[in-house]
């Protein structure tokens, strides 16, 4: 970096300061900062402060035992991160996965998308000292976990979407408060866009700061609501349709500015088309089973598979190699928090202290998942 | 949007004909049930691959992925001709891989598209190695967002990225010690 | 001569103690009384997320669950001001260092809430490589919260119990 070669690190002009692990604004991450003054002269993110080793555990487990402890990385998208690894296990065993269990595989993930997207949202008004953000969201949440624990029977680790289906049916109390849940939260958006979107202090610390080029998001890797803030269509849902997903209408929200603020915004837009989903599973489910009957240990036959869907961050894609004993061979995770990770040296260089939250949290980057 | 397109194309490799009369391009994985349509975009691209670096070994090929495998010394060729022309430049992950019985890694870069009709592909440009000594070039020239990926396959495998700037420990602590840990022969404490 | 002392310093001692008897009773039961109460309804944990718990620890500080009316105010304090640790979930080999320098940082009187079954024993992650196998051997716990993650609601009787635990503390300076 040319940075290095302007001041060098011993020089009295420069500071080198830790943010986090210890820190309200930082999570369970560090990031390195080399301040000249109020600018940020060099960042480098410092991750790994939760890394549990998910990769190894999955190749001593079997694979309905992997469900639990993988679904722990990215806790607030649960749903999510299961998704993919049930298609690549299903495809490996050539599992037709019935209809109502497709439908009810969607349902989850996009409940757990707005369960994400809302603490995103919150935390984002957090560290813009918009406090009723963090207090509107974190409490509407809530209701979102209430659905998904109807269906799934935890808070939020629902452990719903296994290999073979889904764990059990949606009792039918939970049809209809998911539908009034859903027209409830729409006219909650519209005022979520009159209190943070539209007010002036926000666009006053989040427009154009931390601007994402398209070029540079293609370069990097970028994906999910980064990638979509920053021009890039990219939507496993719509490019690589899996699961029942070509059944529901739904838009893919794209913005072009590239900044914090349209991060922001495209995780609303997402919510909105996500309520959209729900809506139209819900209203016409297909009856029938909802899970193939697999086993408490399946074979899965010998093959290797790359399987990725759109979780609430990004495209969450998995490789598993297996050999044919019960337990994988390699199990490879790819959170999409790790491959927007190498953003953030980048968009911290030259911005004022103040920004760095904003920035850092904007990237909707989630420390646990990233270090798996 | 392409995917519409495949299925009603050519009739010879209409799904439902089981027993192909028809000279079809030998059709091996395809007469059983399981009506997979052909993985017509796959061999083209694998056709295009190898058409260039006749070299390059096709691994396996779906409906929307496509797995080559080549050296170390041909890998940054291949992957700037994957970029450039074949218009893959959206790096999704990179991993790897301990094949302990054949006593070799291997180091994936899984790679999507942003052209439009490909978007759904992602194509696994692989390369294996001696476990004694694995020493692979870097990508970071051609992919920039495979700089902290190929950090942390670094510190799982012990595999060297030469020409990387910076392999420090990227998830592991510190002062790690140990061996690698996603190496088949490191065991885990618990176990 | 020695009994005479005894004798001596016997009905000496004997006034002495009543007298503590008395002051005891008067003000220094009132004022742990009085101290133990401030502490235990104002309790400020430490900001360390340290790993998946802290989800449900956002939702119990959020509007549904809401630790502040019972006194657990938000956490954004420094170290030496704050008095209570939530080690919300794994800690790894990373994070532990932290963790002990953390804790060796906070000034006395200070507390630890062990939420969560990995910081308990490790938990689900018992046999990875990199976990470590329950907190209590580098800081001292004093109220383990099970779970995995522990409802909002199972966090809020952990700060109870430790509250109620705060309100037995026998000395003023804390343990």
């Amino acid at each position: 970096m040319t940075v290095e070669s302007e001041y060098s690190p011993d020089s009295d002009r420069i500071m080198s300061v830790s943010l986090g692990p210890q820190h309200p604004g930082a999570g369970h991450f560090r990031i390195r900062l080399w301040l000249d003054g109020d600018y940020v002269v060099r960042a480098d993110p410092d991750p790994g402060y939760v890394h549990r080793g998910e990769e190894k555990m999955g190749e001593y487990r079997n694979y309905i035992q992997n469900v639990p402890h993988l679904e722990r990385p990215v806790i607030l998208d649960s749903s999510n991160i299961l998704f993919p690894y049930a298609i690549g296990v299903d495809e490996l065993m050539n599992n037709k996965i019935p209809p109502r269990g497709q439908y009810m595989r969607v349902i989850m993930s996009e409940i757990n998308r707005i369960i994400s997207d809302m603490y995103f949202l919150a935390i984002q008004g957090y560290f813009m000292g918009h406090t009723t953000m963090i207090t509107w969201c974190m409490g509407d949440r809530d209701f979102w976990i209430d659905l998904g624990e109807r269906i799934g029977g935890a808070r939020v680790t629902f452990a719903y979407i296994i290999p073979g289906g889904v764990r059990n049916d949606i009792p039918e109390f939970a049809i209809d408060k998911g539908l009034k849940t859903c027209d409830w939260f729409d006219k909650r958006m519209d005022e979520y866009e009159k209190i943070f979107f539209n007010n002036p202090m926000v666009h006053q610390r989040s427009d154009k700061v931390g601007v994402l080029s398209r070029e540079d998001a293609l370069a990097f890797g970028a994906t999910g609501t980064v990638a979509r803030a920053s021009g890039l269509t990219f939507d496993v849902r719509k490019d690589e349709p899996y699961s029942a997903y070509p059944d529901f209408e739904f838009k893919t929200p794209v913005l072009t500015a590239g900044d914090s603020w349209s991060r922001a915004y495209v995780a609303l837009l997402d919510m909105r088309e996500a309520v959209k989903i729900i809506r139209q599973a819900l209203k016409k489910l297909p009856p029938g089973s909802v899970r193939l009957k697999l086993g408490p240990q399946p074979r899965v036959p010998a093959g290797e598979v790359y399987a990725r869907t759109e979780a609430a961050r990004g495209e969450m894609s998995y490789q598993i190699i297996s050999d044919g004993s019960p337990r994988p061979y390699r199990l490879k995770i790819g959170t999409p928090d790790f491959k927007n990770l190498r953003i953030l040296p980048h968009l911290l260089r030259g911005v004022h202290v103040a920004d760095i939250p904003v920035i850092y949290w904007g990237l909707n980057y989630w420390p646990v998942s990233a270090d798996r | 949007m392409s995917k519409a397109n495949v299925p009603a194309a050519p009739p010879p490799l209409a799904p439902k004909a089981a027993p192909p009369a028809p000279p079809a391009p030998a059709a091996p994985p395809a007469p059983p049930p399981p009506s997979k349509p052909e993985p017509i975009r796959a061999k083209s691209f694998a056709a295009q691959i190898t058409a260039r670096f006749p070299d390059v070994k096709v691994e396996w090929m779906k409906e929307s992925r496509l797995k080559v495998s080549t050296t170390p010394i041909r890998i940054k060729e291949l992957s700037l001709f994957a970029r450039d022309t074949m218009g893959f430049d959206h790096i999704s992950t990179v991993s790897g891989v301990d094949w302990i019985a054949k006593n070799e890694l291997e180091v994936d870069y899984f790679v999507g598209s942003s052209v439009a009709g490909q978007e759904d592909f992602i194509v696994d440009v692989s390369e294996r190695v001696p476990r004694e000594n694995p020493v692979v070039p870097t990508l970071i020239d051609v992919w920039k967002g495979a700089e902290y990926h190929e950090r942390e396959t670094h510190e799982m495998f012990g595999i060297n990225f030469q020409g990387h700037p910076d392999q420090r420990h990227i998830l592991l602590p510190e002062d790690w010690n140990d061996m690698p840990p996603l190496r088949k022969d490191y065991v885990s404490p618990g176990r | 001569m020695v009994v005479a002392q005894q004798e001596k310093t016997g009905a000496f001692q004997v006034l002495v103690g009543k007298v503590d008897d008395v002051l005891q009773y008067a003000i220094g039961d009132p004022m742990r009384y009085l101290a133990n109460w401030g502490r235990l309804y104002s309790l400020w944990p430490v900001h360390l997320e340290t790993a998946c718990c802290s989800v449900e620890v956002g939702a119990a500080a959020g509007s549904r669950f809401d630790i502040e009316r019972f006194g657990t105010l938000e956490a954004f304090g420094s170290l030496r001001a704050c008095d209570l640790i939530i080690v919300m979930g794994t800690v790894t080999r990373k994070l532990a260092p932290r963790l002990k320098l953390i804790y060796d940082q906070m000034a006395e009187p200070k507390w630890v809430i062990a939420m969560g079954a990995c910081s308990i024993t490790g938990g689900l992650y018992f046999d990875s490589y990199n976990v470590l196998r329950g907190i209590d051997d580098i800081i001292p716990v004093d109220v383990y919260v099970p779970g995995c993650p522990p409802r909002a609601e199972a966090l809020i009787q952990g700060i109870v119990l430790l509250q109620e635990k705060i309100r037995k503390m026998p000395t003023l300076s804390g343990r």
